[in-house]
């Protein structure tokens, strides 16, 4: 009986892992992307958390005229890992259940990497000419259109136009660098960004470089750090460091706390996202500044980030789903989602609407940042290309805040090597 | 008579033999029977996942990317590679394997041994002081005992995540510390500084838990002993270290060894308060959250860590229980004999 027992145990264990080990090999290989059929029916839309409560009134607004193909909201946490890791989790089992997916501009390749996107060719294919270019870029990937743009972000300069006084805008970051001796006259700091280690140092970081002309990765994911223009960038931020324009305190700051020194007065320039605006109007500790302080475009070509649309390649009802994401990307949504959410639009035709933009000023220096703007690596392995730069990069501006020497070629080469490192997905 | 009346005796002796043989089976059957429940139910929370990760280490999830297609090329058994990328810091580039960059997860492995055993000796070293001193406070006879009790229990019965979050604000460049202390330090950032903001908040939250064990044991020693001591002439330090320390010795064991294995997987503080950053960015990243970190990029490679980190954790235990004898098993005479032996 004892014997037995441990029979059917062992038994157990092994059957056990052996489904598992057919979980395991579920992973890459073939796409199952079928081509054409336009299956219509009820869907469900996911995203990550609406704090503005507008995405179910939108989806009332399409159930209303389709009965028949009806859209369920279902909203993700806040964190953008988390909502990563659900959809990974609901792919990698080919579940059919999240039809259209809010995707991040920076996961287009790794899920479709992993034949988990469906194409948006053939019978999928949309008409995305009228969208900002560099926004349609980053639903791309191997030449193939994966994702659709939905709502899009840029960076910002935010600065104190009574500091400023009648001295020009910096479009670069040396012109900006020229006015910190106006900050250090009032007694504030000049510059900050998002120097904390995390993915708005990889923005940070990657803005830098592309507004000297270079860039981070190649089309085919190789480094491209090499390069006296990347040098130049990296030079920018850790002299930055060196000489006190970036304060010490900076390669600890996230968007919010930068933000906080800006609000208190602390803060000549700041670089940050355009939802800012809103807090600035709202929080207490920022009414000494109000009307102080004005937002240009990015100087230099600010990252992309945002949201796209894709449709799961397991999805049983993705005739519907386009139809859904047409209507997402179309004008009246697109301006309903400005009112009512103060997102960044796609469709390029918004900003010169001068009757709309009148009514949401923020969009002209933001079609500024958004018109020279350049997407973050686009590769499957962005994971570990961003923690391979983010740990390289946060060490040489950390060991530059201190007052200790840094090398930026040596620098930038090993973040080359981590990057490729992670490109060979080890 | 007797040699007649033997040979009717002994059948309903062995009978008696066999049905208590027999009983013994049933009831052995039985309680299979009712264990197999559980049994199964552990297997498949406990040693389908452990399994299932193991499985997963000897594999690669994905061997390059398909450049037409740009697909994942579907990947498989890899062998030992994942576990001596990690233990010797090896990373493939373009099929040839080599020493890792910095900044690639491998690279960062012997650090977050040593963050990870860091943080293990200081902190379960200064709970275990702490633990001890309130605990003797808190065995004291007088009034406002149970409120003292109930207060001290608070930092424990706060949620980790919401401690974290309480010394993140604690700890922030224009925070309260920084305030009161009128200084200009990065607590989250610096080197040192982030591990001692660490130290501090664990420190902070999980001394009552040791004060609690470590209380339990004080109060099963017996007030003659203390009596007998002081009509003996013994000093306070002397009744400490010679009555004291020895009886409570079981009770400080299991504690202390608890709190270790506890700290070896500790997480949630250091990946809230600073992300595993802290000087050049990784100087509190313990081995937990590389495990974490490493999900993202490649399970397999994640599962291979998380097998060394038990082995680890399991090494330590073991060598708990051999060296310092802690009674875990309920086999008391067979712990204190290690511990006399040891």
């Amino acid at each position: 009986m004892k014997k037995a027992l441990r029979v059917a145990a062992v038994g157990a264990t092994l059957a056990l892992s052996g489904l598992s080990l057919v979980a395991c090999s579920n992973g890459g290989g073939s796409s199952p992307a079928a081509q054409g059929g336009n299956d219509t029916g009820p869907i469900t839309y996911v995203q990550g958390k609406d704090t503005s409560g507008n995405i179910p009134k939108l989806a009332a607004m399409w159930n209303a005229d389709h009965a028949k193909e009806k859209v369920k909201v279902i909203q993700q946490s806040d964190n953008a890992d988390q909502q990563l890791q659900d959809l990974t989790q609901h792919l990698q089992q080919k579940l059919s259940d999240y039809d259209v997916m809010s995707t991040d501009v920076v996961w287009t390749a790794q899920l479709a990497a992993k034949g988990w996107l469906q194409p948006l060719t053939g019978d999928y294919k949309l008409d995305l000419s009228g969208y900002l270019p560099s926004v349609v870029k980053s639903g791309e990937y191997v030449g193939t259109q994966y994702a659709a743009p939905s709502v899009t972000d840029s960076q910002l300069l935010y600065y104190r136009k009574d500091l400023l006084g009648s001295k020009a805008v910096p479009t670069t970051f040396a012109e900006m660098m020229a006015l910190c001796p106006v900050a250090k006259k009032a007694g504030v700091d000049c510059y900050a960004g998002q120097f904390a280690k995390y993915e708005g140092l990889t923005v940070n970081f990657n803005e830098v470089v592309t507004s000297n002309g270079g860039t981070v990765v190649d089309e085919k994911g190789k480094p491209t750090l090499d390069t006296p223009e990347a040098e130049k960038g990296l030079q920018e931020l850790v002299d930055a460091f060196k000489n006190g324009n970036i304060p010490k305190a900076a390669v600890s700051y996230q968007e919010q706390q930068g933000l906080n020194s800006f609000e208190q007065g602390k803060l000549m320039f700041l670089n940050n996202w355009p939802y800012m605006v809103a807090d600035i109007a709202n929080s207490d500790q920022a009414k000494d500044i109000r009307s102080k302080y004005a937002i240009a475009g990015y100087p230099g070509k600010s990252a992309v980030g945002g949201h796209n649309l894709a449709i799961n390649a397991y999805s049983k009802h993705k005739g519907t789903a386009l139809k859904f994401i047409k209507f997402m990307e179309s004008e009246e949504v697109q301006k309903n989602r400005v009112e009512k959410e103060s997102v960044a639009p796609t469709l390029s035709s918004l900003y010169s609407d001068t009757s709309f933009t009148d009514k949401y000023p923020y969009l002209v220096p933001l079609k500024k940042s958004l018109d020279s703007a350049v997407a973050r690596p686009i590769t499957p392995y962005y994971n570990g290309v961003t923690q391979a730069i983010q740990n390289n990069i946060f060490q040489a501006l950390q060991t530059a805040s201190t007052g200790g020497s840094v090398d930026v070629k040596s620098v930038l080469s090993t973040t080359s090597k981590a990057i490729e490192a992670a490109g060979s997905g080890s | 008579m007797t040699a007649l009346a033997a040979p009717p005796n002994s059948p309903p002796k062995l009978a008696g033999r066999a049905s208590a043989e027999a009983n013994r089976r049933r009831m052995t059957r039985v309680a299979y029977g009712l264990l197999a429940p559980t049994i199964i139910a552990m297997l498949v929370v406990v040693a389908y996942p452990i399994v299932q990760s193991i499985i997963q280490s000897f594999n690669s999830d994905a061997s390059g990317i398909d450049p037409k297609t740009g697909l994942f090329r579907a990947g498989g058994f890899v062998g030992l590679q994942n576990y001596t990328n990690w233990l010797f810091q090896q990373c493939q580039v373009g099929g040839v394997t080599q020493a890792c960059p910095a900044g690639s997860p491998q690279a960062g492995f012997y650090n977050s041994v040593f963050v990870t055993f860091f943080f293990t000796i200081v902190t379960v070293a200064l709970e275990t002081v702490f633990g001890v001193w309130m605990a003797f406070i808190m065995n004291r006879n007088f009034r406002g005992r149970g409120i003292l009790r109930a207060a001290v229990l608070v930092p424990w019965a706060i949620p980790t995540a919401v401690t974290a979050k309480l010394w993140y604000f604690i700890f922030d460049p224009s925070g309260v510390l920084n305030t009161v202390l009128n200084v200009n330090v990065l607590w989250l950032s610096d080197l040192w500084a982030s591990r001692f903001a660490i130290i501090i908040a664990d420190t902070w939250k999980t001394t009552p838990f040791m004060a609690l064990l470590i209380l339990a044991g004080l109060q099963l020693i017996p007030e003659e002993t203390y009596e007998a001591a002081k009509m003996d002439g013994s000093s306070t330090i002397q009744t400490f270290f010679r009555i004291t320390l020895p009886l409570l010795k079981p009770a400080l064991v299991v504690a202390i060894l608890f709190r270790t294995l506890d700290a070896l997987r500790m997480y949630d503080l250091p990946a809230i308060l600073t992300g595993g950053g802290g000087g050049g960015g990784q100087g509190t990243q313990t081995l937990s959250i590389l495990v974490v970190k490493q999900i993202q990029q490649s399970n397999d490679s994640a599962s291979a860590l998380s097998t060394i980190t038990f082995l680890i954790i399991f090494a330590v235990a073991f060598i708990f229980i051999r060296v310092l004898g802690a009674n875990l098993t309920g086999n008391a005479p067979k712990a204190r004999r290690v511990a006399k032996e040891a």
